[in-house]
């Protein structure tokens, strides 16, 4: 499940929460592949076009930092939170 | 007759709007807290078109259109722009946002950071890439400038579908005759004084950028990096034209859109100096291409002024008399009613000022 925060709701069409059926061996860029499909312009505001996460947008998986794990290859469970923070920055 | 003048920020989009040029009714910020470095306003369609190239720092770049002059925009789900995955590169910013030729009304040419351009045939909502350009072999030579490595001048040829002029910080002037399949440098005459040996090289000038007249698309005007020049063969050679100006540094320069020969361009000091000369807001305009110049500050600020003009940031509406404006990195913005006899302050304290555009609205 992904959790959208407060300032992208406009591209998820509202949802706090997007809902991704997860297979086995899942990881964190299959995720987001799957919400490119259903929410193309919620994924590309997370992820550029080479599908990597943008600077400034910090990935947790289950209260973990994905940069810290094994970024897009992290592996999901089933009922894995994936929440999207962007960072404090500028002025 | 409204103006229209679309003022591009580091915090979104603004509009003026006016119907003597003289009071101006302001509205925004759109596309709030994104840096607007592209504004484009298509008047070959009625209303005209408004596009916005703007950069989110945490959520990327993209493209925006509005056909309601601002009312409400649109974005496309699919990104606008993007790198193709085999170049392996990613869009950071749009610095520019071209209408093409009259008779191909949907037609965009975008241009980017890192240094490409793109094409777009309906009207903006998307765009592909101009691999004859990309594949340059000169391409991994090229250098970023201060701000970045980005084509920030595409001009495309008002009547001939083959011919097309870009301008990159740092590469240069390059120019197609093929519609795009291949590319030349163009800077002959443009001087590097930065590189440590051959100071004209084929390619690797800092260009701030390229203005033309559309009537007459062969004569070419540039503010470089210390240097401003003219090309009278359509960017084959330039010659110097800074003779005149109180300083060759500076990033605006924009033709006028009817009278052959004059242009505007907003000097400062230097590259290590970023200031107006004497700390005067000054314009300067050219009557006679560059062989004389004048200096144009009647209702600009009289106390020492210590902001700059960015290279987009200066522009003409097409009324007549040629509306002329400028913004600055401080937030102000000023337009001249009188082809930049006297001036006025069309807006204050905004965002530090990207770009601007301005059309003359039905």
């Amino acid at each position: 499940m992904l959790l959208v925060p407060s300032v992208l709701r406009g591209d998820s069409g509202g949802a706090s929460k997007v809902e991704v059926a997860l297979g086995q061996n899942t990881s964190l860029g299959d995720l987001f592949d799957a919400v490119a499909k259903t929410h193309p312009r919620l994924e590309r505001r997370i992820r550029d076009e080479q599908r990597r996460i943008r600077r400034y947008i910090n990935v947790y998986v289950d209260g973990e930092e994905s940069r810290r794990l094994d970024g897009g290859a992290t592996q999901l469970r089933d009922g894995s939170e994936v929440h999207v923070i962007p960072s404090v920055a500028g002025g | 007759m409204d103006t229209v003048l679309a003022i591009g920020t580091r915090k979104g989009l603004f509009l003026a709007r006016s119907n003597d040029r003289l009071h101006w009714e302001l509205t925004g910020p759109q596309l709030a807290m994104n840096e607007v470095y592209a504004v484009g306003i298509d008047s070959r369609h009625s209303p005209p078109r408004l596009l916005a190239g703007a950069s989110h720092s945490h959520f990327g770049p993209s493209v925006s259109t509005s056909d309601d002059l601002g009312e409400t925009w649109q974005e496309p789900d699919a990104a606008p722009i993007a790198f193709p995955e085999d170049t392996e590169a990613s869009l950071a910013r749009v610095w520019q946002l071209s209408p093409g030729r009259d008779d191909t009304p949907d037609e965009i040419w975008a241009g980017t950071e890192p240094s490409a351009l793109f094409r777009s045939t309906d009207g903006g909502r998307s765009f592909e890439l101009v691999r004859g350009l990309w594949d340059h072999p000169h391409r991994e030579r090229w250098e970023p400038g201060g701000g970045g490595q980005a084509i920030h001048t595409v001009l495309p040829h008002p009547a001939d579908p083959r011919r097309m002029l870009i301008a990159m910080s740092a590469g240069g002037v390059y120019r197609t005759e093929d519609g795009g399949e291949t590319w030349q440098a163009s800077n002959s005459g443009i001087k590097a004084y930065f590189m440590p040996e051959n100071q004209f090289p084929e390619f690797g000038q800092c260009v701030h950028k390229v203005a033309f007249r559309p009537d007459t698309p062969d004569q070419l005007f540039a503010q470089n990096h210390h240097g401003v020049y003219r090309s009278d063969d359509a960017g084959r050679t330039w010659e110097s034209i800074a003779d005149g100006l109180p300083t060759d540094f500076g990033f605006a320069m924009v033709a006028h859109p009817r009278r052959s020969g004059v242009v505007y361009t907003f000097p400062i000091e230097a590259d290590v100096k970023r200031f107006p000369p004497e700390t005067r807001a000054r314009v300067y305009r050219s009557d006679d291409a560059g062989a004389s110049w004048t200096g144009l500050d009647k209702g600009l600020p009289s106390e020492p002024f210590y902001s700059a003009v960015m290279r987009d940031a200066m522009c003409c509406d097409n009324a007549d008399p040629a509306g002329v404006y400028f913004g600055t990195r401080s937030g102000e913005v000023y337009g001249s009613a009188d082809e930049g006899e006297t001036w006025h302050q069309v807006a204050g304290h905004l965002p530090d000022v990207l770009s601007v555009r301005a059309a003359v609205v039905a």
